[in-house]
């Protein structure tokens, strides 16, 4: 029963937090895209940008959270990127998001060797510390297994809560939704469906950065190319898990987190009998269940994938 | 018009290429007021209001709303000035619910919280003021089509409308749904409003309207009040004209080749009948979307009638398929000849054969040099212009893709050909050659079917006439006794159910 005391311990849950924070603000940057009609397959490429920038900032100097801003900024230009080729000129939207995948991939990896020259190891800096709240933190079991997270992971959960409001709650939500339904309908009570998107996707690009730079300002304290690792291709796919709804997308990262905790855990225990690589695929394995499952009552924007343009039909 | 009139367009002229959609057109619009504009297609209803409404900037000619000049080409403005449309496609949401979709664009896109509770209730009343109940958290995609229709009416009412405008608003609608409609749009103008309804349905145009204005190729012909008209003048003044006579030469027909008894497809064809002989056409005519295509998929072999009975020189046929039906030589001319005659960017010869394309292999390859031959026959038999075999097919010109495709299904001599909207958007030139091929085909004893929407063509080529409506289609009238009026009230749905038309009027 060596497999179930894993859930036992405190230290599974506060690994499941913190492997769920980048695929959060992935997913949510994603579904903000999506919400608008755009489906923005950047995101790879994005978060590895992200990680780069926000490590670069920090390496020289910054503040953490200018590094996270800094992030955020530049997600936000690859963003505008993506809107001026799918929504401005409505060229296919995933051969665009591929291609700024790689792009933004190989330009992170160019602007950090120009920095760094190629060393043994790479150049660390002083990643965020666990924020310690009053009282929480140090309750048992629950201190160390929910309360002992750097302040992005709680940002993060904030975030799910602040964007679910705004899609379903505030008028600037509703156009958002409506855009990602039917443009022409938008445009017919007086909304600009063309500035709604480039805005959607702007901001969910900024947090798919964000997403990327608390690799690189939380979980580990140095870059490195390939450490994205398809996280937000999982993004992507949770999208659809969440179907498109904000609330969704956080349980849906948490529950892949999970997956994954327990799979490293996993090969402490069985792995001297079965290859480590077998559990690398556990939580995909699970994913692409509960995908299955989920997905297949999932309600997608009707004019995802739609390029809008002005008079046509 | 003494009272002061809330809408006013004067002189509205619309070009589109060389094509006039609209030449002049003034019009004044009543408060409280029904008006229907009526007018066969592209008579230029749709353009003119969307005109009115912002969609397109006229070349000439105000829109005046009380008053007051619109800007042209600014649907915002529209909406303010108190103009609301419904169209016919509706603009909205399927998944999203009714109070979503009515509340969009409504209120300031970044204030913090929407006032959602006010515009329920605000909502709420005015649905119980026009007698248009709805669940203001349904979510739309879940309505029928007439409660979807409901929302977009409700939309334009709670953005303040004053003028509606709808689009063909029955195109969709069941006969209950319409009937419930048109008391609406009495509750409405006795509210104030005043509206303004496109329809070429003449029934309806005389059951709600108060006045009628006709409009054909662009310009307005007439206008009526309804109360002093009558369907038979104002299926004249639509069509235009009585039909010209037939240039067809009388024939003798022989037996029946294709028969309908009673068939359906789906909900998109229901009881129709009709029968194909040798030697004769048969000519359906209809304003499109009534389920020509269905009709015309059906004896093409692309869809499967789901009752009744189809029988196919007099033996009854289950499953058919379009290599079935090509080899029993059913010569098909689909209605949209870039979509499903021919594919552009393949060759002419290509083209030529891929329907038959067994008929052009040999051990598995295609046998090039009996398929160019072939398509260098049609080339050369049908006066296709401007390529060669080789050519890509897409350099075509409308006409002579046309008539390639002819060429292709004649060379066989078929024993039944369906033409379906075979002239559309074709000069007159190609329209003189593909109906001269269409009566020689006749001639040597082919059964024609033939689907169209212009009357002209129905009437010039065919021996008898049937009209399908709504999915339905009319008994067949002799075309010698067919006249503007009585195709007119046929294409409206007006036919009496005991299955005789001649005393029709």
């Amino acid at each position: 029963m060596e497999l179930l005391e894993i859930f036992a311990s405190a230290g599974i849950w506060g690994a499941v937090l913190r492997i769920a924070t980048p695929l959060i603000f992935g997913t949510l940057g994603a579904l903000v895209c999506e919400r608008a009609g755009v489906l923005n397959l950047g995101i790879e490429g994005i978060m590895t940008f992200g990680a780069m920038i926000g490590w670069l900032t920090v390496f020289s100097g910054g503040d953490l959270w200018v590094g996270l801003l800094a992030a955020a900024a530049f997600g936000a230009l690859f963003g505008l990127l993506h809107a001026g080729m799918t929504v401005t000129l409505g060229l296919s939207q995933h051969v665009t998001g591929l291609g700024i995948t790689l792009f933004a991939s190989s330009l992170s990896y160019f602007i950090f060797r120009l920095v760094v020259p190629l060393a043994s190891s790479p150049p660390t800096i002083e990643p965020f510390q666990p924020l310690v709240i009053p009282v929480l933190s140090t309750l048992p079991f629950f201190g160390d297994a929910l309360f002992n997270q750097t302040a992005p992971t709680y940002l993060a959960i904030l975030l799910a809560a602040i964007l679910a409001y705004v899609l379903f709650r505030t008028p600037l939500g509703l156009a958002v939704r409506m855009t990602g339904e039917n443009p022409h309908g938008a445009e017919a009570q007086g909304v600009n469906p063309i500035a709604i998107r480039i805005g959607a996707v702007m901001v969910g690009s900024a947090l798919m950065a964000i997403g990327g730079a608390f690799l690189t300002l939380s979980a580990f304290n140095s870059f490195f190319p390939t450490m994205v690792q398809g996280r937000g291709w999982v993004c992507i796919a949770l999208v659809v898990f969440a179907s498109w709804r904000p609330g969704r997308a956080l349980l849906g990262a948490l529950l892949f987190a999970l997956f994954d905790a327990y799979q490293l855990r996993l090969q402490a225990v069985l792995g001297k009998a079965v290859p480590y690589q077998l559990f690398l695929m556990v939580p995909y394995v699970l994913s692409i269940i509960a995908l299955i499952v989920m997905a297949r009552r999932a309600r997608v924007p009707q004019a995802l994938m739609q390029p809008y343009r002005r008079g046509e039909r | 018009m003494t009272a002061h009139p809330v809408l006013r367009l004067s002189g509205i002229t619309k070009r589109f290429g060389t094509t006039l959609a609209n030449d002049a057109i003034s019009i004044d619009l009543a408060p409280g007021e029904v008006l229907a504009l009526l007018g066969e297609n592209g008579a230029g209803k749709t353009t003119l209001m969307s005109i009115l409404f912002g969609h397109y900037t006229p070349d000439a000619g105000t829109v005046e709303v009380a008053g007051a000049q619109l800007p042209p080409g600014k649907p915002r403005a529209a909406i303010r000035a108190g103009v609301g449309m419904v169209h016919q496609h509706f603009s909205l949401a399927a998944n999203l619910t009714v109070l979503d979709n009515v509340m969009t664009g409504t209120e300031s896109l970044w204030q913090l919280k929407s006032s959602t509770s006010k515009a329920r209730r605000e909502l709420l009343s005015i649905a119980e003021r026009f007698g248009l109940k709805v669940n203001p958290d349904t979510r739309v995609g879940d309505l029928s089509v007439g409660e979807q229709q409901r929302v977009e009416i409700l939309k334009a009412l709670y953005n303040d409308a004053k003028i509606l405008i709808l689009d063909e608003p029955t195109a969709v609608l069941t006969n209950i749904e319409a009937e419930t409609l048109f008391a609406t749009l009495r509750v409405m103008a006795q509210n104030g409003l005043s509206l303004i309804f496109i329809s070429h349905k003449l029934n309806e145009v005389m059951a709600a309207a108060d006045r009628v204005v006709v409009l054909r190729g662009g310009k307005v012909v007439a206008e009526r009040l309804a109360a002093a008209t009558s369907r038979a003048e104002l299926a004249e003044l639509m069509v235009g004209r009585r039909v010209a006579r037939p240039v067809r030469e009388a024939a003798t027909s022989g037996p029946i080749l294709l028969e309908a008894i009673n068939l359906d497809v789906g909900r998109r064809l229901s009881g129709i009948n009709f029968a194909v002989r040798a030697g004769e056409t048969l000519g359906i005519i209809g304003v499109s979307g009534n389920g020509q295509t269905a009709l015309g998929h059906l004896v093409s072999g692309l869809v499967q009638h789901s009752g009744g009975e189809l029988r196919l020189f007099d033996h009854a046929v289950n499953q058919t398929s379009v290599r079935a039906l090509i080899e029993a030589g059913i010569g098909r001319i689909p209605e949209d000849r870039n979509a499903e005659g021919a594919i552009g960017e393949m060759a002419i010869w290509e083209n030529a054969v891929l329907e038959r394309i067994w008929e052009f292999s040999r051990h598995g390859l295609v046998d090039r040099r009996a398929a160019r031959q072939f398509a260098a026959q049609i080339i050369e038999g049908f006066d296709v212009r401007g390529g060669t075999p080789d050519s890509r097919t897409r350099l075509l010109s409308g006409g002579n893709m046309q008539k390639l495709i002819l060429g292709r299904n004649l060379q066989s001599r078929p024993r039944i050909l369906i033409a379906a909207q075979p002239t559309r958007g074709l000069d007159e030139g190609a329209i003189a050659a593909v109906h001269t091929r269409i009566l020689e085909a006749r001639r040597a004893g082919t059964g024609v079917l033939l689907i169209s929407e212009d009357l002209d063509e129905v009437v010039s080529l065919a021996d008898r006439i049937q009209a399908i409506v709504k999915g339905r289609l009319s008994p067949p009238v002799p075309a010698e006794q067919a006249d503007a009026r009585m195709l007119g009230l046929m294409m409206a749905g007006d036919w009496p159910q005991d299955g005789t038309l001649a005393h029709a009027s």
